[in-house]
């Protein structure tokens, strides 16, 4: 009995420190997201070129999860793999993160953004906040609606990889939410302007995620105990 | 203005844009320009009933130094100074709706006033051009008209005085003046820079003017007028003037008359330094002052010993210069110093606020229980030595305050017997805390002995949203933006609200996790990080997943983003605040005489949507009253010629509407009696409970009715969408979802305020919408007119809060629902007032303190008194008899 708790235990750790360096390199590719574009493009600010480095910041965050997602592999669950299969499922994919991409917008403009005016860069949030959250859900858990459905339920994670990303999601949620406190304030900063501050929001909230999740899962790994492995 | 500008831009004029200080009102405006001090923001209030004026000013220096002051025109200055005027006649500026006869009143004495000459000084208040501004805004057509007339007036004035002159040889003065200027919306009130700028033009033969010479208006203030008055009359200055001389009207006078002028002034200024600053030495515009007044002996000696002229002359020109520097740094200090506070009050008011505050906090977990009573022991024996030693020392200190304060006090003001009875209140109050707080504490540690701990795993995400909302909103009120702004805070906290529900229904549809999750992944940012330290709790709490049909389930799911698309709509109708205030607005569009049509469309299709929705809660008899009545409604908005008739396209004559506007205060009337008298059936009978509900229906439909008639025609979607998301909530988000009382009480109130916002109100007084006091109404009545005006501002949060007292009476037979809303309802309205006051109190030397933070707390006093109305509703909707919580609005004027 005890050996197989040792055992479940050392698994517990190497599965949370892979979990670490994964968050890591993704703290890595936003921190590079701010720099590299400035070597390359003149001028290049993150409050003056806001569109160029949320597209930038949006690249770089999609293409390091799914270059995690095809080195780690955290799940193992598609035993079926032929080819218009596997097209079929990335398709798919796409089609998610478009849908996910239009509902933040409508989300956003119900909330107040202007209809007409600035739609570009509504709808940029809406793409950088969906790398947040939607392309760690289909890296990890496909386009599998189900799913989702048990992870963001009360008791339905059956891993620490899901664990995290429910918290990394849930973060990048409540920073914009909290970054569209400061608009209507009289500062006067650049920051302030829509939709500035929920960007820089919702990136601090996904980077403060991303710090946290390995911490918690670390110091709660007594009390997690998943059902199926 | 042809002759205005000739005179302004040839004539022997001076013309200056007076800045005026907000609150941006006649009566304050008027005391401003004869006293030359600061009014403070109480001022605002007193502007619908003003009481005489004490303090000195222009016109009782003129009246005691013989001058005979005639005055015809805006009622206030009659009631400011009763007994000054050897000849008057008032004109009621509250008629907003009138333009013309306003002024017609005032031009008919005009001809024999000015061909007799037997007066010292004429006042000439027109009120029509503020009217038109009022009723159709800066871009009527009707203001061209006006100022036109306003010109040939003052041409006729000018032309008699010039002839006048030539017979007496005294040179006269006329001074055009505004009391405040006029916002885009074309009200006032607040401190934009239209309404702040006013213009100031000063025409007298004295002056001198060289043709060619231009001159550039410039900007000085408001009160300067007051002081430049008493000089060209010869007067005293009075007494609270803080204001300078307007130098270039005495320009053309010797230098020694100058500089007495000077003098003059900066003696009365440097006096009322002293009075107000205790460390006035040390006052740089007092220094100025000693070093001019040096300066001016050694010139007077100069000019005695009739030295060279050019010596004098540069003396003469140095001393002005330093007299007009102190001038400017007296006044700017004395301008910002003057405000004075009455702290002795203003702590008594915190504290008695204070109490009734923890008061209810630490009342709140026992009303909240299943029982909900709420009891206050306030005969406690053994707190009555405790009690009589509290009123013993408050009487001591207030005796010891009130006989060593040199500064007025509202307290020490007050008779003795009130004083006492704040005193015992005071003391009651703290007796009723402290073993409120012994009770609590005994009961605790029982608790606490049986190990029974069910405080926070009971809560939902929805009580900590509602929670946390709440307190951000009470945090948010100290940033003078967010006081502001604050419309947007209830919006965002409303939309959070609808994903947060949104997110619960998609729960409670799909338990098991098959069908639409979408919307679930992008609603959870709700529920945020408090669920995911639940993961491993052994409770399943099962959600109360009943059976619902497919249709049924459908519409649950979907109605919280039909709520959300509403408020969206609702949200560009009126934009409000002050930053996006100027930024078009569906509600400018169509109130705009180009899209008449499209708004009585509009008007025509919000009333059929109020209708359909309230009608199907009444009795037979008032269902037909309420469809009359809207209709009535409309009749009366074709009639003053907001809508049009499809068969009446054209423009007519525009009448008041009494004839319509009392026919809808019959059927309101009508409503409102029927309802109470089913809520007294079911009360003497008290068995049927039917009834009561349909007499609680009627109550609130009856106000539905009042609420359309006083909105103006392109708020009137307000409304509909109002009632459509109450009908919404109802059958799909409160019935099937089951909250509890005190929750469905808080989103209630969400609600209400965010519907305050959508009907285009703000923090801000030229807002309030006071062309709803006059609906129906011949002549001003102060009490008709100002409960009208009340009600249609806050027709929001009323209408939500009557919404609440039926659904949860309808809902709920079962025991305490009612009561727990109430305490609720009072205890969320208060702990804002209650916290905004302390704020306030703290931030007094704040520089928006006038500005923003005064209205906004004049709103919130109003807005209490309300909320005890509305406790009485809720009390008397109750069958069992309960104390009402809080009454303590007595406090809203000490902060102040």
């Amino acid at each position: 009995m005890s050996k197989i708790v040792t055992k479940e235990n050392t698994m517990k750790d190497t599965d949370i420190k892979r979990l670490l360096y994964t968050h890591l390199l993704c703290i890595f590719s936003i921190i590079l997201s701010i720099f590299i574009p400035s070597v390359f493009l003149e001028n290049f600010s993150i409050l003056e070129t806001h569109l160029t480095w949320l597209c930038i910041c949006s690249v770089f965050v999609t293409a390091v999860n799914l270059v995690l997602y095809l080195v780690v592999k955290p799940n193992v669950s598609s035993k079926r793999s032929s080819l218009s299969h596997k097209v079929t499922r990335v398709l798919k994919c796409c089609i998610y993160f478009l849908m996910s991409c239009f509902s933040f917008h409508v989300i956003f403009v119900l909330y107040g953004a202007p209809l007409i005016e600035l739609v570009l860069e509504t709808f940029l949030f809406a793409v950088l906040l969906s790398t947040f959250t939607t392309v760690p859900c289909l890296c990890l858990l496909g386009p599998n609606l189900k799913a989702w459905l048990r992870v963001f339920s009360r008791n339905g994670v059956t891993s620490i990889w899901e664990n995290s990303l429910q918290i990394t999601t849930i973060s990048s949620f409540v920073g914009a939410w909290l970054g569209a406190f400061p608009i209507p304030l009289d500062w006067e900063r650049p920051w302030q302007v829509w939709p500035i501050s929920c960007t820089l929001g919702a990136t601090f909230g996904y980077v403060a995620g991303l710090v946290i999740s390995p911490l918690w899962i670390y110091w709660n790994r007594k009390q997690l105990t998943y059902k199926n492995n | 203005m042809p002759y205005t500008t000739y005179l302004v831009e040839k004539g022997a004029s001076h013309s200056f844009v007076a800045e005026a200080k907000p609150p941006t009102v006649t009566m304050p405006r008027i005391k401003a320009l004869m006293t030359g001090s600061l009014p403070g923001f109480v001022d605002v209030i007193r502007n619908l009933n003003s009481p005489a004026l004490l303090e000195d000013s222009v016109i009782r220096q003129a009246k005691a130094a013989g001058k005979r002051v005639i005055f015809y025109g805006d009622e206030t200055w009659v009631k400011l100074f009763p007994k000054h005027f050897v000849e008057y006649d008032g004109t009621t500026s509250f008629f907003v709706s009138d333009y013309t006869e306003v002024d017609d009143n005032v031009t008919r004495h005009l001809d024999t006033v000015l061909k007799r000459g037997d007066w010292d000084m004429l006042i000439l208040h027109y009120l029509g051009l503020d009217h038109i501004g009022h009723i159709s805004g800066p871009s009527s057509p009707l203001i061209g008209r006006k100022l036109s007339e306003m010109d040939s007036v003052l041409m006729k004035i000018h032309t008699s005085l010039l002839s006048k002159e030539r017979e007496t040889l005294s040179p006269s003065l006329l001074v055009l003046c505004g009391d405040h200027g006029m916002s885009e919306t074309g009200s006032h009130g607040a401190s934009s820079t239209e309404e702040v700028s006013t213009p100031l033009i000063l025409i007298s033969s004295a002056f001198e003017r060289r043709p060619g010479d231009i001159r550039h208006p410039k900007r000085v203030q408001q009160t300067d007028l007051a002081a430049t008055l008493a000089i060209g009359l010869g007067l005293p200055i009075p007494k609270d003037s803080v204001g300078s001389l307007l130098f270039p009207v005495v320009e053309g006078k010797p230098v020694r008359e100058q500089l007495r002028f000077l003098h003059l002034n900066t003696v009365q200024l440097s006096r009322l330094l002293r009075e107000n600053v205790p460390s006035y030495e040390k006052d740089p515009g007092f220094e100025q002052f000693k070093m001019a007044e040096r300066l001016h002996g050694n010139w007077v000696k100069l000019y005695l010993e009739e030295s060279r002229s050019d010596v004098l002359l540069s003396l003469g020109t140095k001393v002005l210069r330093q007299y007009l520097g102190a001038l400017k740094t007296l006044s700017l200090s004395l301008s910002t110093q003057v405000a004075q506070y009455d702290s002795y009050s203003m702590a008594v008011g915190t504290v008695v606020v204070l109490e009734v505050l923890t008061l209810l906090l630490l009342s709140t977990p026992q009303a909240l229980c299943r029982r909900a009573d709420l009891e206050v022991p306030m005969r406690s024996p053994v707190f009555s030595l405790l009690f009589y030693l509290v009123v013993l020392v408050l009487s001591a200190i207030h005796v010891i305050v009130c006989t060593s304060t040199t500064s007025s006090c509202y307290l020490c003001s007050l008779p003795w017997l009130v004083a006492g009875g704040l005193m015992v209140l005071v003391s009651a109050l703290l007796c009723a805390i402290v073993s409120t707080l012994t009770r609590t504490l005994i009961e605790g540690t029982l608790l606490r002995k049986k190990a029974a701990f069910p405080s926070f795993s009971r809560w939902s995400e929805m009580d900590l949203l509602l929670l946390l909302g709440t307190a951000g909103h009470v945090l948010s009120l100290g940033a003078s933006s967010f006081v502001e702004e604050e419309h947007q805070t209830w919006y965002f906290l409303v939309n959070t609200l609808c994903l947060a529900l949104s997110q619960e229904t998609c729960r409670i549809c799909f338990p098991g996790g098959d069908g639409k999750p979408q919307q679930h992944a992008h609603v959870l940012q709700d529920r945020a990080a408090y669920k995911a330290p639940m993961l491993h709790r052994a409770d399943h709490a099962s959600p109360p997943s009943e059976a619902l049909g497919g249709p049924a389930q459908w519409a649950v799911l979907v109605s919280p983003w039909l709520v959300l698309a509403c408020c969206r709509l609702l949200r560009s109708l009126n934009q409000t605040g002050v930053q996006g205030a100027h930024r078009p607005d569906l509600g400018l569009w169509l109130t705009s005489s180009d899209h008449k049509v499209e708004l009585s469309g509009l008007a025509a299709l919000s009333l059929l949507m109020i209708f359909l929705l309230v009608q199907r809660g009444c009795s037979l008899v008032s269902r037909a009253a309420l469809a009359l009545g809207l209709l009535g409604v409309f009749c009366y908005r074709a009639a003053i010629g907001n809508v049009l008739f499809p068969w009446q396209p054209g423009n007519k004559g525009f009448s008041k509407g009494i004839i319509e506007a009392r026919f809808v205060y019959v059927f309101v009337l009508g409503i409102l009696f029927t309802g109470t008298k089913d809520l007294l059936k079911s009360q003497v009978i008290a068995a049927d409970f039917k009834i009561k509900i349909v007499g609680l229906w009627e109550i609130y439909s009856g106000l539905v009715l009042l609420a359309a008639l006083l909105l103006r025609p392109h708020n009137l979607p307000v409304l509909a969408f109002s009632l459509l998301i109450q009908t919404v909530m109802t059958k799909f988000i409160w019935k099937p979802l089951r909250h509890e009382a005190a929750e469905i009480t808080v989103m209630h109130y969400w609600f209400g305020q965010a519907f305050f916002y959508f009907q285009g109100n703000s923090n801000n007084i030229a807002t309030i919408d006071i062309s709803a006091g006059f609906v129906g109404l011949d002549t001003y009545m102060e009490i008709p007119a100002t409960f009208l005006t009340v009600f249609g501002t806050y027709a929001g949060p009323v209408l939500w809060a009557s919404h609440l007292v039926h659904f949860l009476s309808s809902e709920a037979s079962s025991g305490p629902a009612l009561s727990q809303a109430c305490f609720c309802y009072a205890l969320i309205c208060s702990v804002p007032v209650a916290t905004y006051l302390i704020l306030v109190t703290s931030l007094r030397y704040h520089l928006f303190i006038w500005s923003v933070f005064s209205p906004k707390l004049l709103y919130e006093g109003m807005h209490l008194l309300i909320t005890a109305a509305l406790c009485a509703l809720f009390t008397a909707a109750d069958q069992h008899s309960r104390t009402r919580p809080s009454e303590r609005w007595t406090l809203g004027t000490d902060g102040s």
